[in-house]
């Protein structure tokens, strides 16, 4: 286990290096930064005196090390736009990011699990049509779209919830009903395809033999194992719901990391984009790292390889 | 989509009085794909949606870029304020709804198919290569996905197209760069099954060179797959176009794209909200009907289903 541990966390390291090599390779090495942050309206000497300001004119080898190095001591750098330390700004917007993640998940999970379950247990029934239904919507609608029918429908015709702003739980609601979606189809799926399997093991059998309620057998006997492959898909699909928000919270002015990025992006604000896209490439990486683990822990068969 | 076409001429002359013992596999295959009903829906309205877009110059009763001020944000049809001129109504800037929506189908499925052909060129071919010569090379593709996979798709594309400018191209191309994962890792596990197979074995033991291995042993035997990948990442580039648009940093105004058209219509979010209901029930349909048909294809070639 402890080599197996360590052989997925050098990888980890090693996918995050890669990462954010490439993302500083695009972001510095596309275009012209200097000719961005000066503006349309700049002359070539204004170009030359803000590349010279920011040290682009240095090699790129040496901007990225400089970065790299910086960045593993918590420093991204100060923000073009806010003047202000990259990292602090991040961290203030990071919070947002992480409950609405928290949330989206846990509503995926809470919807998704039971109506799995219920497909599973009465396969070709009501349930089962109306979870298949569901997961066919959820892949064919567009997030941002979904986010503005919500926003028709609860704000302006019933008015029960405020359309923007990232205040109290109210505005939480929406984007979590949104983010949660996209990641119910694959949770329901795994969940029915799960139960359907452990409904048929012969322990499942057996503790019908032995006289136990169906409720004892759903719950204690088939679900338990059905489960573990799920948690582990959450944990995956928590990492991508993250790097989805930046839809999520534009549509809902949720001023969360997300909002953070689109914004610095239209901003030409590059140390905080650059900063941004490795924050959730890590989430990404942490996740499925701790997904795999999981996965290692409970089937000493996956700790091969 | 060209071969559920084809399929669908080929059924229409039904017998073939020369066969005896049984369907051919060919026969099978007709009668299974035009007994899927989502499979069916989804070729019939993907069909009707590319005659729509091939055609928009025909159908489309004004020009799209034409500006009327004079009749700005006239309601579709349905509306008691609506009238026969203008069938869905008139944007913003008195662009005809209608025409848009129609030049808008072919930005989108342009995208979708482009970006499905780049991403499906860099990621079959590295999937074939990790799974066949395995080893260094497997270790190499297998990290490259995960590379990929943990690049947040959304952002990474909206700073690119920031920076180089937001042009039809440039989404076109940073789609296709991006979305190439599902093709390795799918293509990977595929050629992985194939390279053992016996046919694989012999062709290795009368010397063929692995280029003709890989051309004509294992490729012909991923099309299947192949083909329902190609639908899947159709449908997540067109997604994800629209929400590039709809953020403001895809296809520029004035060119109709439907994500633009509900990024245009949420301005009017309060008092018109047909304007964001029309684009996004448009792009709604069209990648229903993609799903529907790469979820047919699989069920319709996976191999449990074959008699």
């Amino acid at each position: 286990m402890l080599v197996y541990t360590l052989k997925r966390l050098s990888l980890a390291l090693l996918v995050t290096l890669a990462v954010s090599m490439l993302s500083f390779a695009l972001l510095y090495l596309s275009g012209d930064p200097a000719a961005a942050i000066a503006g349309e309206t700049a002359n070539a000497d204004d170009i030359e005196a803000v590349r010279i300001y920011y040290g682009f004119d240095r090699p790129w080898v040496v901007q990225y090390g400089e970065w790299m190095f910086n960045a593993i001591r918590g420093d991204f750098g100060t923000s073009y736009y806010f003047k202000l330390p990259v990292s602090q700004l991040v961290a203030d917007r990071l919070s947002v990011t992480m409950l609405l993640g928290l949330c989206g998940i846990s509503f995926a999970l809470l919807t998704a699990v039971p109506l799995g379950v219920a497909a599973a247990v009465r396969p070709n029934s009501i349930i089962d049509r109306i979870a298949l239904f569901l997961s066919v919507m959820g892949q064919a609608m567009p997030s941002f779209w979904f986010g503005l029918v919500l926003i028709v429908l609860f704000s302006i015709k019933l008015r029960l919830l405020p359309p923007s702003g990232s205040d109290n739980w109210q505005n939480f609601v929406m984007p979590t009903i949104v983010l949660g979606y996209y990641a119910m189809p694959a949770i329901m799926r795994l969940t029915r395809a799960g139960m359907l399997d452990v409904l048929g093991a012969d322990y499942v059998r057996t503790a019908r033999a032995k006289g136990a309620g169906e409720f004892r057998v759903m719950f204690k006997h088939a679900l338990r194992n059905a489960i573990i492959p799920v948690v582990s898909l959450a944990a995956v699909q928590m990492g991508f719901m993250l790097g989805g928000s930046i839809v999520v919270e534009s549509i809902f002015a949720l001023h969360g990391a997300g909002y953070l990025a689109w914004e610095s992006i239209g901003r030409n604000d590059l140390p905080t984009v650059q900063a941004l896209i490795l924050v959730f490439s890590m989430f990404y990486i942490v996740f499925t790292f701790l997904s795999d683990l999981l996965n290692a822990w409970l089937d000493p068969r996956m700790r091969v390889g | 989509m060209t071969n559920t076409t084809e399929t669908i001429h080929a059924v229409a002359p039904k017998v073939e009085p020369e066969v005896l013992s049984g369907p051919t596999p060919r026969q099978i295959l007709v009668t299974k794909v035009l007994g899927h009903k989502g499979l069916m829906f989804g070729a019939i309205v993907l069909l009707g949606i590319f005659l729509m877009a091939l055609f928009a110059p025909l159908l489309a009763p004004y020009d799209p870029y034409h500006q009327d001020l004079m009749h700005r944000i006239v309601p579709p049809v349905w509306d008691a304020k609506g009238s026969w001129d203008n069938i869905l109504g008139t944007d913003h800037l008195g662009r005809d709804y209608l025409s848009r929506l129609l030049y808008g189908a072919r930005i989108s499925l342009a995208i979708g198919a482009i970006a499905a052909l780049i991403s499906g060129i860099i990621g079959t071919s590295l999937g074939i290569a990790a799974g066949y010569f395995g080893g260094r090379v497997d270790s190499c593709v297998t990290f490259l996905i995960n590379v990929r996979l943990a690049m947040p798709v959304v952002l990474v594309a909206l700073a690119v197209v920031a920076l180089f400018g937001g042009s039809l191209e440039v989404v076109i191309t940073v789609l296709g760069l991006l979305l190439w994962d599902r093709f390795a890792v799918v293509m990977r596990s595929a050629t992985l099954q194939l390279r053992s197979m016996e046919y694989v074995t012999a062709a290795k033991a009368i010397g063929c060179s692995t280029k003709r291995i890989l051309f004509s042993e294992i490729m012909p035997n991923i099309t299947n797959s192949l083909i329902v990948i190609v639908t899947l990442e159709m449908a997540h580039a067109i997604l994800l176009e629209a929400a590039l648009s709809f953020l403001g940093l895809g296809v520029q105004p004035p060119t109709p794209s439907w994500g633009l058209m509900v990024s245009e219509g949420k301005q009017m979010l309060l008092f018109q909200p047909w304007m964001i209901a029309i684009p996004g029930v448009a792009l709604f349909i069209l990648v229903l009907a993609i799903n529907l048909l790469g979820d047919g294809l699989r069920d319709v070639s996976a191999p449990e289903n074959r008699n």
